[in-house]
This record gives C-alpha cells, structure tokens and sequence, in this order.
C-alpha cells in the first residue's frame, strides 16, 4: 500500500467518525423535536395537569425549576466562591488544604444517587423538611458546591501573582485586593462556573426524586416564596421521568424539547460568556 | 552630613534554613538615587522588599535586626503595614497595571487610603502622570485599558501609580530589565527627576545603568554587602577586589 492511500484512508475514518458523532447528536435532538413539538402548545407551557379541568400542562414543574435553580444558587453560590477565596488566598498549601481539595474532587465523582439518598435520610427525616423544594436544594448544593469551587479556584489561579503583589505593596489591605482586583478579573471563570451548575441543576433527577418529591402544582396565590419551598415540588426532569414511567411518551418528548431547549440555551450563554472572556484577555 | 532616610542595622533575613541576608549596616540618603548591584541569587532584590515588608507574604521568611524609616523600626510590632506601603512605594521587574482603566490603575492607591471625591482623584491622576513623565501620551485615553499600553508606558503608568499615593520613598526592583532601550532611557531620565522629591532605591542588573543614575551604590555578593560608597568612588576606586572583579566583568 502506499503512503498517500493510507494517509487518505486514515483521513477519511477520522472524516467518518466526525460525521458520526455529529449525526449522532442531530438524530436525538431531531427524533425528540419531531415527537416532541406535537405536545407543545400554549396550555401545555401555563396550565397544571389536572382531572377535573382536562388540562395537560408543565407550568407548575417550570416554576419548581426555577425555583430549584434560584434557591440552590443562593445557598451554593456564595459557600462555593466563599471557599474557594480561602483555599486559594488563605489556607496556604498545608496538609489540611490538600485534604480538602482531594475530598472536593471525590465530591464531584459521586453518582447523584448516592446525593439523594442521604438528602433524604438527613435534610428529609432528620432535620424535618420532608420532600420539598428546600430539601432538594440543599441536596443540589452539596452536587454542585466542588463545580463551583473549583471553577473559582481555577479563575482566581490563572489571576496573574503580579496583580497580587502590585496591590500589596500599594498598602491594600488582602481583602480589599481581592474584592477590587482579583473578584473582577476572575469573574466570567466564576459566572461559567456558575452556569455549568445550572446545567446540572436542570437536568438532575436522581439525586430529587427522594428529596423534592414530584408535586406538580402551582403555588397557592396569596403564599409567600417560603412556603413554596418547604413543599413537594417536581422539577422538569422529575416530571419527565414520571411522564415516562406512566407511559406518556408525548408528554415526555414534550418536556424533553423544552428540557433541550434550556439546556441550549445555557450553553449559547456559557459559549457567550468564555469567548467574552477570550477576547478580553488577547486585549 | 547628608540627611539618612532609611538605616538598616544587622539585618539578616532566613528563607527557612537558608541565610539569605548577613549582617547588613546601610545607610540611605534621602533625595539621593542609590543602586543595588550584584550577581543574580546575591540578596539585593530580598534586602529591597525588606525596605516596606514585602517579604511578609512569604511565610517561611524569619528577619532578624531592624529597618528604620525616619529612625523608626518599620518592623515594630504596632507598625501598620498599609500605611508603610504608602510611605515606602514599589515599582517591580516586569509591568504589573492593573486590567481597568489608565484613571482607575493611579486612583487605586488614593482610593485604598479613603480618597472618594472625583476632583480631588482627578488633581491626583493628572499631576502623578505627569511626574512619571507619561502624561502627554495618555491624557486623552484615561479611561481606555492600561494593558492597551507598550511596556514601556506600561512601566511609566506604574510609577505614576506609586507616586499617586505621595510615598517618600520609591523602591524600584529592575524596573527596566522588561523594556526596550528607548524606554530604558525615559525611565532612567525619570530617576533622576523623582530624586528631588523623592528617595530613590534601585535594583539593576546593568552597571551601566547603576553609574548612569545612582549616587551611591552598594554591591552584594551571597547575602551580603561587599561595598557601599558613592558610586564614583565604588566604580572608579574599588576597595575590595571583589568589587572590582565584578565591575570589571570578570564574573556575573
């Protein structure tokens, strides 16, 4: 055989195998938006399933979502950056924070089941939340608390040493050089990371399904967000699951385009965001 | 006798076990340019960053013996460092602006120490670029990034950002080993400018540069002070042969 044939025939296994995964990707999302568009329609976006009504909808499940993703974030966001500050501008390099670190990374790998089974036992039954919306936050929290750290450990490392110095010696004080210097400059790191955690939040079901239960309904008008919380609330992904353990695939394709519709939509954001970032650091 | 501003006294430093600064006795002359010279690994950057505690931030570093600023110990305990790093200003090797703007890289140190009003930020900005000779080239883009400047403006905007806080001193580590020739020679231009107002400490590794703008020099070698003289007399009338090996060019 000679060498150009070969050369041409390896180049066109790696031309197949390119192909394929980009078919791949464009076959499920098209088999799922062609069975799943059907579903979709006005009073499938607003209204709660209901007998008595005869309505099919995923309003309620939209609303859990979003209320999963805010009250999530509020508990892990500031916990995540917050330990990421000290690790990486206060702790030093002892033993203790290597142990730390190593126990963040194991954190990460750990089949969410595994976060829903002891967010259940503990946030569930031993601290009395039972299954809502608080308890399967505080489970998410602690899925996507080493996501977060370890994005804003990554964005505060790659934080130039000499912007550290440069403010020391001016007289700032570690905390003002890194609220005024290191914050700002290592915050689309941060935001990316951030935004990943929502991805995750959003499709979880796993670790929710034995922590904020599948309740489908709205919240009661006249209650506040604190009592929302602290009942059974299904997100998207749950009640996708449900859908198809009943065998209601057209429901289920139907949360699945709008599943894939945000998932999309946080990915254009995150692409958006890095590129910004990119362009900001060539100057 | 000319007016001493900073005095050293059996200053020794450690980096864990090593003993990286013996026994140094210096005296610096206020308004006066003096160079630190000597061979890489010779402690003369170390003894630099002794001058405002920015050896602090390195946890295994132990000092021994005392600094004094104006005769008083800058390592006592009751010594607020924020207020010495105003006293005592830097200027480091390689450019360090911050990524904002020109404006808010020289209102940085103002701002740490409670100046808020704009006009008073805006007097400090114009009349600190202006001394560090820069600002004719940028007064029409202050409000642009500093990174958008060459080096050379970009080491110019960090002396402006060190004068900004009104130091008395101004430690300069290498500041022109980063730069082309052109800029090598504003900035030493400026040394010899900032002295009528200003003490000026000089790390080089270039003993060209140490004869052009310093009045006294001091040469290190492994830790310690072999000579410390005018630098007309240190470069044309040696002591220690050492000294004069290494002006000559014999090793280093």
């Amino acid at each position: 055989m000679n060498r150009k044939w070969k050369d041409g025939l390896l180049l066109g296994l790696i031309y197949l195998a390119a192909a394929f995964s980009v078919l791949l990707l464009a076959g499920i999302l098209g088999y799922v938006f062609a069975r799943g568009i059907s579903a979709i329609s006005l009073s499938f976006l607003t209204t709660v399933t209901s007998a008595l009504k005869g309505t099919t909808g995923i309003a309620g499940n939209i609303v859990n979502t979003l209320y999963m993703i805010a009250l999530t974030l509020l508990i892990a966001t500031p916990v995540g950056i917050g330990s990421a500050i000290w690790l990486n501008e206060y702790a030093g390099k002892s033993r203790w924070v290597r142990l730390i670190e190593f126990t963040t990374e194991t954190l990460a790998g750990i089949p969410s089941i595994i976060y829903g089974l002891f967010g259940m036992v503990f946030f569930g039954t031993v601290l009395h939340f039972g299954y809502s919306i608080l308890t399967g936050a505080f489970t998410l929290t602690l899925m996507i608390l080493p996501l977060i750290t370890r994005n804003t450990q990554e964005a505060l490392r790659a934080v130039p040493d000499a912007y550290r110095t440069g403010a020391i010696g001016m007289g700032a004080a570690r905390w003002y050089m890194i609220r005024t210097i290191l914050l700002p400059s290592a915050m689309p790191g941060i935001v990316t990371g951030v935004i990943l955690a929502v991805g995750r939040i959003v499709g979880e079901s796993a670790a929710l399904l034995f922590t904020a239960g599948s309740g489908y309904l709205l919240p009661k008008p006249g209650t506040g967000f604190l009592h929302k919380i602290l009942e059974s609330g299904g997100t998207l992904a749950i009640q996708l699951y449900l859908s198809m353990s009943k065998a209601q695939y057209d429901v289920a394709f139907g949360i699945a385009v709008v599943l894939l519709g945000i998932v999309l939509l946080i990915n254009l954001t995150t692409r958006l965001l890095t590129g910004r970032t990119d362009a900001a650091s060539r100057g | 006798m000319d007016n001493i501003k900073i005095k050293t006294e059996k200053l020794n430093l450690y980096y864990g076990g090593n003993h990286a600064l013996r026994d140094i006795d210096m005296s610096i002359r206020a308004n006066a340019v003096t160079a630190f010279i000597g061979p890489s690994g010779c402690g003369k950057s170390t003894f630099l960053k002794t001058l405002n505690r920015m050896n602090d931030l390195i946890d295994s570093v132990k000092i021994e013996g005392r600094v004094l600023l104006d005769g008083e110990d800058i390592y006592a305990p009751k010594v607020d460092t924020t207020l010495l790093r105003k006293r005592v200003g830097m200027v480091f090797q390689q450019p360090n602006p911050f990524p904002m703007s020109i404006y808010d890289n020289i209102a940085y140190g103002p701002r740490i120490h409670g100046i808020r009003k704009r006009a008073e930020l805006d007097g400090i900005v114009e009349r600190s670029l202006r001394g560090a000779a820069i600002w004719n080239e940028v007064k029409d883009r202050l409000h642009k990034p500093a990174l958008g400047l060459s080096g050379g403006q970009q080491q110019r905007l960090c002396i402006a950002r060190a004068l900004a806080v009104e130091p008395e001193v101004l430690l300069m580590d290498e500041p022109t080993s980063a730069l082309d020739p052109i800029s090598t020679l504003k900035v030493e231009e400026l040394m010899g400018e900032l002295k009528k107002d200003y003490t000026v400490v000089v790390v080089t590794h270039n003993m060209q540069q140490a004869a052009r703008v310093s009045d006294d020099a001091a040469f290190f070698l492994v830790g310690e002070v072999i000579e410390f003289d005018s630098t007309i007399n240190l470069f044309s009338r040696p002591r220690d042969k050492r000294t004069e090996d290494y002006i000559t060019g014999r090793f280093g």
